[in-house]
């Protein structure tokens, strides 16, 4: 009976759980300590994603960007390599799907994929980029990974500048031509006949009139399978953990490491691409504005991959729970006056239980250990 | 034996438990004050675990310590140095971007009033105590840049700087230099004359002899019998090290060498330092014999191997394999030429040690047609392939597919990666210092699976840096001196002597004549 608690407890799934809830009780702590009500705190934000289905959905699209950085992320780390770049990836790919869905007008069949791929490459050249400079001149990828983060913050500013893009009176570009939306049921619910369907559906009204209703979560979830199976299933992925655990060893093997390090960053930086495509195409107002700061998606992206302890489904999870965080977090302030830092503090505080909680399984195995002991005794 | 001040340790009835498994039964030690006393046993035999709960890094489960014939609670290394107990490790604690003086006052700093370190009287010490036990250490050099056998002297020193009365030196000889062992040795003895006591691990008979006037044998956790070293023969004690008869000299038949199958022909190799560390080396392999490479550390053995298996880049000259030129190619193109390696550091090199078993078991040949297909991994053949490496060579414990290699003992590990480059089927198979750390048993099934493979009419280059395994082993046996080959001896005619000589960087005719 000890042994399979033990086992339970020894779950890396267990572990995050654990860690989440600590991170909410040092919240509630930190809410009690400024003055607010920790239950009246958790109501609301209990309430904030789960009192109505187009809340709920809305959770759901938007952590459909942090799973996909998230992944960008925990595939690197899969191969030993950091890749503090998801930010900058993030912004390139938006960058380039708005150029490309503003100056092209195709049908939907060409024009949605020629505007996520588009959006891809340029967060994977970016990814690569970083990669070639590792393996060919030895900068270290977070170096280089986060100048290009500013490249790409910059270079998104001026590209709004520009006069073929540049929406006037606004601080952004034009949206993208309507061809390239991945936005579903968009023509049929604002038509007449849409329209009183809707009438009749209270519910269905709620989920896809007032929310940017698309699929892109569910391509992210297969996404996250498809990089599961990359890692666990394939040859490459063999070569990408073995590389990414023992590099020495890996060399020694016959494995490129070198190659495979551009490789990785490349891939890494296709599913930042993906994250930023997707917003361009199924997040209204569909274009780019002049960035002041980072909008953290990248950045977000590491604290789910760390969160999911790398673990490329554990993603999906994980970057549920964050975008359900934020959700509330925005709130929490609307509702009670709390400040939505709150919410920054206690993902803070996560990401550092979920370090933390790594030395359970060590506990666990001790405790085994002298159970077995005392047995043998 | 009763309890007395005679003796500078006693153990009595120590017991230590790992999970269900005893790693000590019951084992008593009487070290008399100023000798040296040998511990002797197999690799996990317990005695490693014995000395780490003398020293405080375990506590024992059950079992008393007396130092002096006082009885001690030793709870933590802290304890075990003030009580005048010092360890050097296998594997050296020691920082690597530190200088010699740093590492050896880390912990221990004298400071002023300011709390600056004082250097100079440290210093005073440290150089005091060199010359009383004749050992010679550059204190401004940092340990990354010093040899192996120079990184050992700093670690006794850090202990006698501390005051260690006495000396734990866990299997002090495994990765010295025939001369550095020598070295070593005087040192024991100045140590003892000062009215040190020494404990040494080891597994290595002949050290013992040389070095130990009691030895205590250990098997399996329990205690054989404490012996006294002059009575006794190397045979009578790996008997009872190994519980059953054992040769200790290896038995083959004459080589009877064919084809040229690996040919480098005046090698020039420079290694990251920019110097030349491979100077115009030229050597030719045949099939069915073993090539013995014998040198000291540092003289080029590294930068050689790592230019023939494509991991630094040739300068000039050429490497034939099968009479196809491999300099400078991928390191994936010369593996696929048949060459295969079992490289010195199996946790740096030859294995991912957080990867199961099963995963490591493939490491060498994952790309081939077997494991995967259209890209993706064969779990079924790599479960069926791991199986049978188990099986065939004897890696314990049985059902280990799934557990991390991490936690199989050296020994196990180094059956396994063996057994995966063998499979391989190569037609050159480079060992290098493929039994440093494994004990008598595993030695001997390593030095069979050598000859046999020679004898399958395989060439097999053996780089080593101990002698007796180059000189037993090998068919035919040259010297690497300053990153060239100085001599090269038929078995037959190669001693300690004239090898030892060239290693040293003798001329060859004086070797010759020796």
């Amino acid at each position: 009976m000890t042994r399979k608690i033990a086992k339970l407890l020894k779950t890396p799934f267990f572990c995050t759980a654990m860690a989440i809830f600590f991170g909410s009780m040092v919240a509630c702590g930190i809410l009690l300590l400024t003055g607010y009500s920790a239950s009246e705190s958790l109501a609301v934000m209990f309430n904030a994603v789960f009192s109505r289905p187009k809340f709920i959905l809305n959770v759901i699209l938007k952590s459909t960007p942090v799973i996909l950085t998230g992944l960008s992320v925990a595939f690197a780390f899969k191969s030993g390599l950091f890749n503090i770049g998801a930010e900058g990836q993030y912004i390139v790919s938006t960058i380039a799907s708005t150029i490309t869905g503003i100056l092209f007008d195709f049908h939907p069949i060409i024009q949605i994929p020629l505007v996520i791929l588009s959006g891809m490459l340029a967060g994977g050249v970016l990814g690569g980029l970083v990669g070639i400079l590792k393996s060919k001149f030895g900068i270290h990828e977070v170096l280089t990974s986060i100048m290009f983060n500013w490249i790409a913050l910059y270079l998104c500013n001026f590209v709004v500048n520009i006069e073929r893009f540049h929406k006037q009176d606004s601080d952004g570009t034009y949206s993208i031509n309507p061809s390239g939306f991945t936005l579903l049921l968009n023509d049929w619910k604002f038509s007449e006949e849409g329209r009183n369907f809707l009438k009749d559906n209270p519910i269905l009204s709620d989920i896809i009139l007032k929310t940017d209703f698309n699929l892109n979560f569910l391509i992210a979830v297969l996404i996250a399978f498809i990089v599961w199976v990359i890692i666990y299933k394939t040859k490459k992925g063999y070569e990408f953990r073995v590389s990414g655990l023992n590099p020495d060893a890996a060399q020694k093997a016959g494995i490129n490491v070198q190659k495979n390090t551009i490789y990785t960053l490349f891939i890494s930086g296709l599913l930042s691409g993906v994250a930023g495509a997707f917003s361009i195409t199924g997040t209204s107002i569909h274009n780019i504005q002049t960035l002041s700061m980072f909008e953290n998606y990248g950045f977000n992206g590491l604290s789910v991959a760390l969160i999911a302890g790398s673990s490329p489904l554990g993603c999906i999870i994980s970057g549920l729970v964050f975008s359900a965080l934020i959700y509330a977090g925005q709130s929490l302030q609307f509702k009670i006056g709390a400040p939505s830092e709150i919410v920054n503090i206690m993902i803070g505080i996560i990401v550092f239980f979920v370090a933390l909680v790594r030395i359970v399984p060590t506990l666990v195995n001790r405790f085994l250990e002298r159970e077995e002991s005392l047995d043998v005794k | 034996m009763e309890i007395s001040k005679d003796y500078a340790v006693q153990m009595r009835g120590i017991t230590k438990i790992f999970g269900n498994f005893k790693a000590l039964d019951n084992v008593d030690l009487d070290v008399k004050k100023g000798e040296t006393h040998a511990i002797l046993g197999e690799n996990g035999a317990g005695k490693s675990t014995l000395m780490n709960i003398l020293y405080g890094l375990y506590e024992a489960d059950a079992g008393e310590i007396y130092l002096n014939g006082e009885r001690m609670e030793i709870k933590n290394p802290s304890c075990a140095i003030h009580s005048g107990i010092g360890m050097v490790h296998q594997h050296f604690m020691l920082i690597d971007k530190f200088t010699v003086m740093q590492n050896i006052i880390l912990g221990n700093e004298t400071t002023d009033k300011f709390g600056i370190i004082n250097t100079r009287k440290a210093k005073k010490r440290v150089l005091e105590i060199m010359s009383r036990y004749g050992m010679k250490v550059d204190l401004k050099r940092r340990i990354r840049s010093i040899s192996v056998g120079m990184q050992q002297k700093v670690e006794i020193l850090k202990a006698l700087y501390r005051g260690a009365e006495i000396l734990i030196l866990d299997e002090p000889t495994a990765v010295l230099t025939p001369y550095e062992v020598d070295e070593l040795l005087e040192i024991i003895e100045n140590l003892k004359k000062d009215g040190k006591t020494v404990i040494i691990i080891t597994h290595k008979l002949k050290e013992i002899k040389k070095s130990s006037k009691e030895c205590t044998i250990i098997r399996k956790g329990n205690f054989v019998d404490c012996v006294n070293v002059e009575k006794e023969s190397e045979q009578s004690l790996a008997e009872k090290m190994v519980g059953r008869k054992v040769k200790l000299s290896v038995e083959k038949r004459p080589a009877s060498p064919g084809d040229i199958v690996f040919e480098i022909k005046n090698l020039n190799v420079t290694c990251e330092r920019g110097l030349e560390s491979v100077k115009n080396l030229s050597m030719t392999l045949r099939r069915g014999e073993i090539y013995g490479l014998a040198g000291i550390e540092g003289n080029g053995q590294k930068e050689l191997l790592e230019a023939i298996i494509g991991v630094r880049h040739v300068d000039s000259g050429k490497i034939l394999m099968n009479g196809k030129e491999i300099q400078n190619k991928s390191t994936r193109y010369i593996l696929d030429s048949k060459i295969s390696v079992i490289h010195e550091d199996r946790h740096k090199d030859g294995c991912v040690l957080s990867m199961s078993v099963a995963d490591n078991a493939i490491l060498s040949k994952y790309r081939e047609r077997k494991f995967c297909i259209n890209g993706f991994l064969n779990y079924e053949e790599r479960d069926k392939f791991t199986d049978q490496l188990i099986k065939n060579y004897d890696v314990r414990p049985i059902g280990c597919k799934n557990t991390k290699i991490r936690n199989l003992s050296g020994g196990n590990q180094q059956k396994l990666i063996i057994g995966r480059e063998i499979a391989n089927n190569p037609d050159l198979l480079i060992a290098v210092q493929p039994t440093r750390g494994l004990d008598v048993g595993a030695i001997e099934y390593v030095h069979k699976i050598l000859i046999n493979l020679r004898d399958q009419g395989k060439a097999v280059l053996l780089i080593s840096l101990e002698l007796d395994e180059i000189l037993d082993l090998s068919d035919r046996i040259a010297v690497i001196y300053d990153g060239s080959i100085v001599g090269e001896f038929n078995q037959e005619k190669a001693n300690e002597n004239n090898v030892g000589l060239l290693m040293a960087g003798g001329k060859f005719n004086d070797a010759q004549n020796s």
